[in-house]
């Protein structure tokens, strides 16, 4: 295989810096600049970032169950698009694993929603 | 240079489906458990509170049951075979391995499962509340976590798969199975729980840190073999034309990671404070269960996969057994807990299976397979004991508490006895059979290093008798101090632990020909 097979991948690899640079350039030049105090902290889900609790302090692990939760769905997709995509060569075989697949995973949902993970309060 | 073309979703997918072929009969001890575990979850997510701890201890039960049978099974079909797309090798080891961890896994769910010495069960019901909040005071009073025993299952699912994998994306894949669990586990202690939830911590990071180790080293022998299977690195390193550093170097990570897990030094640190901080229950369980679980994938990819870069091995793996046995025997010298003597003295146990790995020979497999088996029993037993010497903190596990035990609780400090002069190789007992199958597998190998790790093994062996005689004569002929903690009376699953426990030390000792047979039958590798 020749070094040819990448050029996309440079090509798109370009594309995306000058994408960035283009946009935040813009940004910089036309946007309005309205500051509040929102706008102006670092941004941590959920955590007052400073000043910092004595001892770590508490913080709500709200977002993080969220987040967690997400991960879950999202890697569902990742596994089920491609097989979407090869069903057919796959078959009943594929499509009972990936009954399963999605089995477990609606399990650990089933769970969570029981023991209150997706109650915000 | 051509044009490049871009090649059409229909042209990346013209590829040619093959299904894995797929012996049910031989996984049905891993789906199973991990059946009843999803089962388990479910009975945590939709069962009433109050049956809940008897549904999953029956499910748990049963399944554990259902998966020995199945075993059981596939040995007498005499089964040795290569399945799901060579990802598992359902071989002698691995039946004989499997079969180890279904019986240690009952036994230790005995004690996961006791609750009658302590109002609630050993465990609470959320690992990660903060030690000292409204809410810790408040689920110390409520009743344990049922999610043990899916916890359990899924752990014993994934030891199992770890036995049979036969390439190292599946056995990474059963390393995170059966530890992930475990790290959980080891935070839910009901007594000291600032000590458990830094035990869960400590493990947790070291043992994602060993991971890392172990998957980079498989990426390293991906790149020198192109397969990650066990025969395609064997292979591989039979025809190798190229420089084998990669080959060395990614073991050497891999090792990393499987060392860690049984605990051999330098990889060792994190065994003393997790044993100590972890439920005693789960601590069994780690020590008997993890223990066979890691040997088996370690004694398989040493033995499968790297036969054929045995005199580059030897000199590194021996020097870690040697200084594991050094360490373990040295250190649990100096213990003043119990559990921590028992974790130290589990630390020197993995340095004398390695000695019995190390002999390269059928006789070496065979004989660390009985030790497994043998350690298993005496270790679960002597943790039963543990949870039984308790006072108002919970157990007492400081030594100076057990003085004079053997005036207050005859019994209880016999069977101690007994367990200890078993871990210290006594004649009558397993701990001298299976001391004596490893060195004598490793003797009759007649090199140099056996030889070397034999006399090493000889010598620790006796500094240990030490640390574990003092516990005995602590317990007989000391005073008891001011206020001795009391021997609780064992419910009927703790009983039964510490029963299957001390018989199995026994008989192992007295009679260990029956399972010496069927190790020497199955200790054949397929690749």
């Amino acid at each position: 295989m020749s070094l040819s097979a990448y050029v996309p991948i440079l090509a798109l690899f370009a594309l995306a810096t000058a994408f960035t640079l283009f946009s935040v350039g813009i940004s910089q030049i036309v946007g309005p600049k309205r500051y509040n105090r929102a706008k102006l902290e670092a941004y941590e889900c959920g955590i007052e970032p400073s000043p910092e609790p004595v001892g770590g302090g508490r913080f709500p692990v709200k977002f993080y169950l969220t987040a967690m939760l997400f991960i879950i769905f999202d890697i569902e997709i990742i596994f089920l698009y491609p097989w979407a995509v090869t069903f057919a060569d796959l078959g009943l075989f594929g499509f009972v694993e990936m009954l399963l697949f999605i089995g477990t995973v609606f399990i650990a949902y089933a769970y969570v929603w029981r023991r209150g993970g997706l109650d915000w309060d | 240079m051509n044009g490049f073309t871009i090649a059409t979703p229909a042209q990346v997918l013209a590829i040619d489906v093959r299904l894995p072929d797929l012996d049910y009969a031989a996984m049905a001890p891993m789906l199973v458990l991990f059946g009843a575990a999803c089962l388990g979850v479910l009975v945590d997510a939709f069962a009433p509170r109050q049956s809940r701890h008897t549904i999953q201890f029956a499910l748990s039960f049963i399944a554990l049951t259902v998966a020995l049978l199945a075993v059981i099974r596939e040995a007498r079909v005499g089964s040795r075979e290569l399945t799901a797309d060579v990802a598992l090798a359902i071989d002698g080891p691995t039946l004989f391995l499997q079969g180890t961890l279904a019986v240690l896994g009952i036994v230790a769910l005995l004690l996961v499962g006791e609750r009658a010495l302590e109002k609630g069960g050993p465990f609470v019901s959320q690992a990660a509340i903060p030690v000292g909040s409204e809410a810790d005071r408040r689920q110390a009073r409520e009743e344990g976590a049922t999610e043990v025993f899916p916890l359990t299952l899924f752990a014993l699912s994934g030891m199992m798969l770890f036995v049979a994998a036969n390439d190292l994306l599946t056995m990474f894949v059963a390393l995170e199975v059966f530890s992930l669990p475990l790290y959980l586990l080891c935070a839910l202690a009901r007594r000291r729980r600032l000590v458990s939830q830094e035990a869960a911590l400590k493990y947790f990071l070291l043992g994602a840190f060993a991971s890392a180790f172990f998957i980079f080293g498989m990426a390293l022998l991906y790149g020198f073999a192109g397969t990650v299977s066990f025969g395609g690195i064997h292979d591989a390193a039979l025809l190798a034309t190229t420089s084998p550093l990669l080959l060395f170097t990614g073991l050497a990570m891999v090792a990393v990671g499987l060392l860690f897990k049984i605990a051999a030094v330098p990889f060792h640190v994190w065994t003393p404070d997790v044993y100590q901080g972890a439920p005693t229950s789960v601590t069994a369980f780690m020590a008997a269960c993890t223990k066979v679980a890691a040997f088996g994938g370690l004694l398989r990819v040493l033995y499968v996969a790297f036969d054929r870069a045995r005199w580059d091995i030897e000199p590194v793996i021996g020097t870690i057994a040697i200084l594991t046995m050094l360490v373990g025997a040295i250190l649990a010298v100096t213990q003043t807990d119990i559990k921590r003597l028992l974790a130290y003295s589990s630390i020197a146990n993995a340095g004398y299976l390695l000695v019995g790995a190390l002999a390269f020979s059928k006789e070496g497999l065979s004989s660390a397979m009985f030790y497994l088996a043998a350690y298993g029993f005496t270790v679960i037993a002597a943790f039963a004991v543990i949870t039984l010497v308790r006072d108002d903190d919970g157990e007492a596990t400081h030594l100076s508490r057990w003085a004079g035990l053997g005036r207050e609780a005859p019994l209880v400090a016999g069977v101690f006895t007994f367990l200890m002069l078993a871990f210290a190789g006594i004649p009558l007992t397993s701990g001298f059979t299976s001391k004596f199958a490893v060195f004598g597998a490793a003797l009759g190998v007649g090199e140099a290093w056996p030889v070397a790790l034999v006399i090493v093994g000889v010598v620790t062996s006796m500094i240990l008798a030490f640390p574990y005689l003092r516990v005995v004569v602590m317990m007989w002929l000391s005073e008891p101090a001011e206020q001795s903690p009391t021997v609780a009376i064992p419910g009927a699953f703790t009983s039964a632990a510490l029963m299957v426990g001390v018989l199995a030390t026994l008989l192992l000792g007295v009679f260990p020909s029956p399972v010496l047979d069927l190790a020497d039958r199955a200790a054949e590798f397929i690749r």
